[in-house]
């Protein structure tokens, strides 16, 4: 599991760099960030929690079974948006009252 | 490399849950004194995110519920460690899981409640918590504290101690190009435990995706070592039954929809082998030895209900599960497979680290271990980490006060005063070693050996000859001498290596660490002459356990540069307190 960072999207606020528990991401000379070391990613996602502008997304390696998905999460009205967005183009989502997200 | 000394009371190394913890309570308890106390927390990351809570968690394991005592707890985590705890740690973190429970609701982590107001609790043992946020709300708590100041970035990687006395720290910052020497009158280890001595379950792509952290290196147990300090259980494993490829746990599963372990033959074999954690993983490795696996849990037929609470439950803390779900089959439709991981050394659930008394002092003088770097107490999870950090920042301040009365009152504007020269214990030559040592990485020509590779010959010879994912974690003395050599080897060719920055420098120090740290293993697991715990320390020369011999703890301490071997006598039924014997 890795992450990618749309580079797009990125406004170099360096969040993602400051909580990564790796110190994996850095800033280009763009001042974009980017993943330096993707193989040595826990998966923790604290980037993508901290990213204001939903830039990273993660996927699960071809070793482990991923089939090129990409997914990220977002805050809307106070439930947890998680964003799965498939090769083929579809997209599903799922939010998670936070209140709720415990079940089991 | 730019060169500064700082100077601080009490230096804690690693910012993670024990060593957040431990400086909220070092910073409350200074706070009633006439002088503050200084506090200086040094983590490689960043406390924010740093450390095994970085993902989140979505339960408290060690918890005392309503109609439980703290003794059940200790009865519970000796009976799974078939007896080598040490009772004093079990019980002084037991006595305090709720009440670090209700500190950490105050400071704004949600914890369950049903219709009365009671926490919902999962089993005996168990509350949940909506703890996605747990490390972000520990270190805003540390954030606010005035006398504690946090270096962000900075890599310890040896101890200064003067005749077995502690006396600071040298580290590196691994993205600003300075070297610290740092100075404490006391000092809390709270760097973790180790993963990534061994092959992981998938060495490729995802070799990261671990159950451990794969950033915690063992830096605790390796610097304490190389200074002689006393060690405990390496020998105990901890190995984890997960799902399959993602290493996501599998207890939401299990207790959540009921899902029981079933071999490929359909049989549920869970009951067959006991249920203490070592014998659950033991249970899947030999039904998959004798032809009977892949092991699952059995999750077809639940309802779709139950689906998308799991689908919830997952993404919540451990998303790649359910994106595997939704990439390929859904447990409705398919069983999750599960597996054994590659074995870690981690004191917060097996009882391997640092040989502590009850204060959790070290034997190294005014050096204390709090977290997973201490040994002795096994099942400790967050609420025993913040514990033992609360247990360890007492002692701390209590040694500190012991060591001068006269201490004069400094405001925390001096806190990184330069140090005289003739009053430092830290010396300039000392630290021009240290530098040196550091410029020679950076120096070296590009070899042909990289440090990535020497981490997969070390990961390789701990999986073929130490009891690693290869072996079905079982091992014999052959074996054992055999990797010792071999990891030898490899120490031997670290020198050579090359780095072109700092981070870099911190990957050859880790690995460095790791090196340490499997020799210790290695000479515990050939010290126990006995299969006590199966899987977490099967030795084929010895494959039955032997209370008679066995029912010590074996220890270590390195003496001019061996290995030597400590047995000793466990702690007797309810001993509530172990002085060192100096």
């Amino acid at each position: 599991m890795s992450i990618s960072i749309d580079q797009s999207k990125c406004i170099g606020c360096g969040k993602c760099h400051d909580v990564c528990p790796g110190t994996l991401i850095k800033i280009n000379e763009n001042k974009k960030a980017f993943i330096k070391y993707p193989k040595d990613c826990w998966g923790c996602t604290s980037c993508i929690k901290e990213c204001p502008v939903h830039a990273i997304s993660f996927f699960l390696g071809e070793d482990i079974g991923g089939k090129g998905s990409k997914v990220h999460t977002e805050k809307v009205n106070g439930l947890v948006r998680w964003i799965v967005e498939f090769p083929d183009g579809s997209v599903k989502t799922i939010d998670i009252d936070p209140k709720e997200s415990n079940k089991y | 490399m730019k060169i500064e000394r700082l100077k601080t009371d009490l230096l804690i190394i690693g910012g993670g849950t024990a060593g957040c913890y431990a400086a909220i309570t070092a910073a409350q308890n200074a706070s009633q004194e006439t002088v503050g106390l200084k506090i200086l927390i040094v983590e490689k990351a960043n406390v924010k995110r740093s450390g095994c809570l970085a993902a989140g968690v979505n339960a408290l394991n060690a918890y005392i519920t309503e109609g439980r005592t703290p003794k059940d707890y200790v009865e519970y985590a000796k009976k799974d460690a078939d007896g080598i705890v040490r009772e004093d740690l079990l019980y002084t973190i037991s006595e305090k899981f709720n009440d670090v429970t209700a500190h950490l609701e105050k400071l704004g982590l949600v914890i369950l409640k049903d219709k009365n107001g009671k926490y919902v609790t999962r089993g005996n043992r168990n509350i949940k918590i909506n703890g996605e946020n747990i490390k972000p709300i520990l270190a805003d708590a540390v954030k606010k504290l005035p006398n504690v100041t946090v270096l962000n970035h900075v890599n310890i990687f040896d101890f200064s101690v003067h005749n077995n006395k502690i006396d600071g720290a040298f580290g590196f910052g691994i993205e600003n190009d300075t070297f610290y020497a740092i100075e404490a009158r006391a000092v809390i280890i709270a760097t973790g435990g180790a993963a990534g001595l061994y092959r992981p379950n998938n060495p490729g792509f995802s070799r990261h995706k671990m159950w451990y952290p794969p950033f915690n290196t063992g830096a605790g147990y390796a610097m304490g070592i190389r200074h002689g300090a006393e060690m405990t259980t390496f020998e105990m494993r901890f190995i984890a039954l997960r799902c399959k490829d993602t290493i996501a746990p599998t207890g939401t599963l299990a207790q959540g929809v009921g899902a029981k372990q079933v071999n490929a033959l359909g049989d549920v074999y869970e009951t067959k082998y006991g249920i203490s954690t070592s014998e659950r993983v033991y249970g899947t490795v030999v039904e998959n030895l004798e032809g009977r696996g892949p092991c699952y849990l059995r999750t077809v037929g639940i309802t779709p209900a139950q689906e998308e609470s799991l689908l919830k439950a997952y993404l919540n803390m451990a998303p790649s599960q359910t994106i595997r779900w939704l990439e390929n089959e859904t447990p409705s439709k398919a069983n999750v497979e599960i597996e054994g991981t590659e074995p870690y050394i981690v004191g917060g659930h097996t009882a391997s680290g640092y040989w502590v008394d009850t204060k959790r002092a070290t034997t190294i003088q005014g050096l204390f271990a709090a977290g997973d770097v201490a040994g002795g107490a096994p099942q400790k999870y967050v609420t025993g980490a913040l514990a033992e950090g609360e247990i360890a920042a007492k002692s701390a301040a209590e040694y500190i006060e012991s060591l001068s009365a006269l201490r004069q009152a400094q405001g925390p504007d001096v806190q990184f005063k330069v140090a005289e020269p003739a009053e430092a214990t830290i010396k300039e030559e000392e630290i021009a070693n240290h530098v040196a040592e550091i410029e020679k990485f950076l120096s070296n020509e590009k070899g042909p050996q990289t440090t990535e590779n020497l981490e997969e010959a070390m990961q390789t010879v701990m999986d073929s000859y130490a009891g690693g994912i290869k072996t079905s974690y079982r091992y014999s003395e052959n074996q054992l001498n055999q990797a010792k050599k071999e990891i030898e080897i490899i120490e031997k060719l670290t020198d050579n290596l090359n780095a072109t920055d700092l981070q870099e420098v911190m990957y050859i120090y880790e690995l460095k660490e790791r090196l340490t740290v499997c020799k210790s293993v290695i000479a515990h697991l050939a010290a126990r002459h006995e299969t006590r715990w199966h899987s977490f320390a099967e030795n084929l020369d010895y494959p039955e356990k032997d209370d008679i011999n066995f029912r010590k703890y074996v220890n270590s301490r390195l003496e001019n540069g061996e290995i030597k071997i400590i047995l000793r006598e466990l702690t007797a039924e309810g001993q509530r307190n172990y002085e060192h014997q100096h």
